[in-house]
């Protein structure tokens, strides 16, 4: 146990991908079966311990600390597992701990009332960090260690020398803590049996448009089609299982039943991911909605039901398409899809142009849309499926952006209902090394977000002007407007119409957000055009 | 019992806190006729006053920032002295923060409270241990006023840094820490743990650096980067300021591993927030249990508390039988 919660440790403390390949290689090469499998899982998100759960976590902890102290603790934490590892009453360490193994295998066999004093017993004897890691085998959001699935098995792969494709191939087969797996990547055991089992296939990505070799577009040469405003997704159903899975591999169709009750065919196809409103396709910002819920509720499934556009075929039951080239794929996926009519699937339009100019008013056309759309595609009518981004296969126009990502500046508090909470916000822009505000927006995001926003907000303060708090520059809104014309009356030169947050850019480094200049470009123009 | 209470002759104004009768401010937000200053950080000790009264190491620490003609007049005292200025009776003693940190009795009337500015509770080379005083009012800050915050013994961070040194011998180990009280600190704990290879240090730190030598603390070799030994730092521990951490400055230097000491450090999204690869809890203020230790080795029967997360103190005392309220220092005000 103490080796995987140092590697946990590390893992959140290294920020480049090649330390974190390197500390995973480390682990696994140091780390004996069953261990480092069972690691595997773990990070890989494939291990259910059902016994232990959040609730009983809350429950240890409540009955430790003051409820109080614990409510404020975890408002400034933001993280149960964390809050939990620092409060839990101080003993010695003990000096060595179960194997991770033991453990795992503790908590599958163990009668579910006997599970709450196995896991205090061991958060006695840990330290903090230990605690944390620990307690990250309880927590069903991830372990926000930044290792996606993908990234494992990436790993993996260089672990034994073997293609990426091949592990996706045998993940499959193969199940915590994957002894079988690991015999094979040290050449010592057969490649596990996975042909019929739903495993990924790498995706092939779009480049975008630049101005020089528009002259190579032509009706002959490429296929347009709506650029959707959703998230890419690979929908693989074999004879042994299926998956939905995003573009970077990992397995999301936990959040989408429904999508997944309409799966019910042989196939692999690749599409985007959106949801339905009111009878017509939702905005990003309705899908982000039913992101990230592991177990989504009947009324929000009926409320906003998921809905894919499909545009390509990777594979129609035993046959391989990837070699063919775009045309012949579609014509097998057009065919395919009015024989099977999967429910909630739609075929994605081609769209006629004759000329780049008909061209670029499509791509004007889909600002129109209600969102859902926000540019066109352009695939090479002779193009095979291949994985990463070819160079002039294919290529994504964007329609003009209406948004900048604006810097947080100062924060106030709202009013009504909201009094409670830092609301209303001010943005900036960058100009040399200093922001300048352009504007403020007090809507655009959920009640759950607020609550993020405000808590953030809080720890975050660096100063206090009655209801007004200046903020750390970190954090990065995307802000939608109507248009911008300039004014005297604005310190930064500058008025937006209409402005409103349309996402808010937590991953996003305040230093990449846009600057005047990019403001400037947009003047005078109105939307819809 | 006390016939006067504190409460009736302490103000909070927007300049600060205000002793009435004795007509003086404690550490003031802004130029005043006559402060008492606890220690030398900045968000205490100011510039532009009429008369500083203050330990001889704080005005020491105030002239070495500011100049020698920070304030119109000073008064240097000392800990464990007494003095009684405009009927008020001051009694002097050490708060374990930084080198001169002084906490303030004021007695009137029978009446009692004591200022403690930034204080901890444990061992510091840089300074002198923490005293409790007697008083019917406490004033306790509260930067780690959470049970979350518990600082780790130093000798485990610094065993942390060490640990990483020897991990990596060709990288620089660029430590952010305060350029007061943090960074002397922790070169002399690195020469605790037996570390003798000189230290490097970011310009900002130099001059304080060589002003607690001045009052004989050992920090053993220092010396400034500059540009003849920027490029030959691999394996050496460079300290600077935790803004210098990633400003052109760091990018100077070679591929250093990024440390912070920090009693925020015990929080991973805030070291995260940093990008700071080596957390190193280490502060100069109480944590959680030092706090609430304090609280009752003190045993004043009102609390007074400040700077930062108040409310759980607040809770814990109100839970432990103390009269317990937020001293809203204008600067920290919270929220209304």
């Amino acid at each position: 146990m103490r080796s995987f919660a140092r590697l946990l440790d590390r893992l959140f403390y290294t920020y480049g991908n090649n330390a974190k390949a390197r500390l995973l290689l480390d682990y696994l090469r140091a780390t004996p079966d069953p261990d480092r499998g069972y690691a595997i899982a773990i990070i890989a998100g494939t291990l259910e311990l059902p016994g232990f759960k959040r609730s009983l976590v809350r429950d240890l902890i409540a009955s430790r600390v003051d409820p109080v102290l614990v409510d404020l603790s975890y408002d400034y934490v933001g993280e149960l597992a964390e809050t939990v590892a620092h409060l839990w009453p101080a003993n010695q360490p003990a000096a060595t701990l179960p194997s991770l193994a033991e453990i795992v295998g503790t908590l599958l066999t163990l009668p579910k009332s006997g599970v709450p004093d196995y896991v205090a017993a061991r958060l006695d004897d840990m330290t903090s960090a230990e605690r944390w890691a620990f307690l990250k085998l309880g927590s069903r959001g991830g372990l926000r260690v930044g290792v996606s699935a993908r990234f494992l098995k990436q790993v993996l792969a260089q672990f034994g020398d073997r293609d990426v494709q091949e592990i996706e191939t045998a993940w499959h087969g193969v199940a915590p803590p994957y002894v079988e797996l690991f015999a094979w990547l040290e050449r010592r055991g057969e490649a596990p049996a996975s042909a019929d089992l739903p495993f990924f296939h790498p995706v092939m990505l779009a480049q975008p448009l630049e101005a020089q070799g528009l002259e190579r577009i032509t009706p002959a040469t490429y296929a347009a089609e709506w650029k959707y405003d959703g998230i890419r997704v690979q929908i693989v159903a074999r004879t042994g299982g299926k998956a939905i899975y995003s573009r970077t591999g990992d397995d999301i169709g936990g959040s989408f039943p429904d999508l997944l009750a309409a799966v019910d065919f042989d196939a692999v196809l690749d599409g985007e991911l959106l949801v339905a409103k009111d009878g017509r396709l939702g905005s990003f910002n309705d899908l982000q909605q039913r992101l990230n819920r592991k177990k989504p509720d009947r009324q929000l499934i009926e409320r906003l039901p998921a809905r894919i556009i499909v545009y390509d075929m990777l594979r129609d039951a035993h046959r391989d398409l990837r070699g063919l080239t775009f045309s012949e794929r579609r014509g097998c996926l057009e065919a395919w899809m009015a024989r099977i009519r999967p429910s909630g699937f739609a075929l994605s339009s081609i769209l006629d142009f004759k000329d780049f100019d008909a061209l670029s008013r499509h791509r004007l056309a889909s600002t129109d849309a209600e969102g859902s759309v926000e540019g066109v595609m352009l695939k090479r009518r002779d193009s095979p499926y291949l994985a990463g981004r070819p160079a002039g296969m294919w290529y994504k126009w964007k329609r003009d952006p209406r948004v900048v990502d604006a810097v947080l500046m100062y924060a106030q508090r709202g009013h009504g209902k909201r009094s409670s909470y830092y609301s209303d916000y001010t943005f900036g822009l960058w100009q040399g090394d200093a922001l300048l505000p352009i504007g403020k927006a007090y809507f655009g995001f959920t009640d759950a977000e607020l609550k993020q926003l405000d808590q953030w907000i809080r720890h975050n303060t660096l100063k206090s002007f009655g209801p007004v708090r200046e903020v750390t520059k970190a954090l990065v809104f995307e802000v939608a407007f109507d248009a911008v014309n300039r004014s005297a009356r604005h310190k930064s030169g500058f008025a937006l119409r209409f402005p409103r947050i349309s996402r808010i850019r937590w991953d996003k480094p305040a230093n990449e957000a846009d600057r005047m200049a990019n403001l400037e470009a947009l003047l005078g123009s109105t939307a819809p055009r | 019992m006390a016939l006067t209470h504190p409460r009736d002759w302490i103000l909070t104004r927007p300049e600060g806190v205000y002793c009435v009768p004795g007509d003086f401010y404690i550490d003031p937000a802004r130029p005043v006729a006559r402060a008492l200053i606890t220690h030398g950080h900045a968000d205490h000790a100011r510039a532009g006053h009429g008369n500083v009264l203050a330990t001889t190491e704080t005005l020491a620490i105030m002239a070495c920032r500011y100049g020698a003609d920070f304030a119109a007049s000073t008064q240097a005292v000392a800990y464990g002295e007494s003095l009684n200025h405009n009927g008020i009776d001051i009694t002097i003693a050490p708060a374990g923060h930084i080198l001169g940190s002084a906490q303030y009795r004021l007695s009137y009337q029978g009446g009692s409270v004591t200022f403690s500015g930034d204080y901890k509770r444990r061992a510091d080379p840089t300074c002198e241990g923490f005293e409790p005083l007697e008083a019917d009012v406490f004033v306790t800050e509260a930067t780690f006023g959470l049970p979350v915050f518990i600082h780790p013994p130093i000798e485990e961070e610094i065993g942390k840094l060490l640990c990483s040194l020897d991990q990596f011998p060709d990288r620089c180990h660029l430590v952010g820490a305060y350029a007061l009280g943090k960074a002397q600190r922790l070169i002399c704990q690195l020469r605790r743990a037996g570390y003798d290879a000189p230290v490097y240090l970011h310009g900002a730190m130099v001059r304080l650096c060589r002003l607690y030598q001045e009052f004989g603390i050992d920090l053993g070799t220092v010396f400034p980067v500059d540009d003849n030994n920027r490029q030959r730092l691999a394996g050496q521990i460079v300290i600077c300021p935790p803004s210098a951490l990633h400003d052109r400055w760091a990018s100077r230097l070679n591929e250093p591993v990024t440390a912070m000491a920090s009693g925020w450090m015990r929080i991973r999204a805030r070291a995260k927030q940093r990008a700071v690869d080596l957390p190193l809890i280490i502060s100069d203020h109480a944590d959680w249990n030092e706090l609430t230790q304090t609280l009752n080795d003190i045993g004043a029967p009102e609390i007074w508390v400040t700077h930062g997360r108040e409310e759980a103190l607040l809770h814990y005392a109100s839970l432990h039988q103390y009269r317990a309220s937020a001293l809203s220092l204008l600067r920290d005000d919270e929220d209304d």
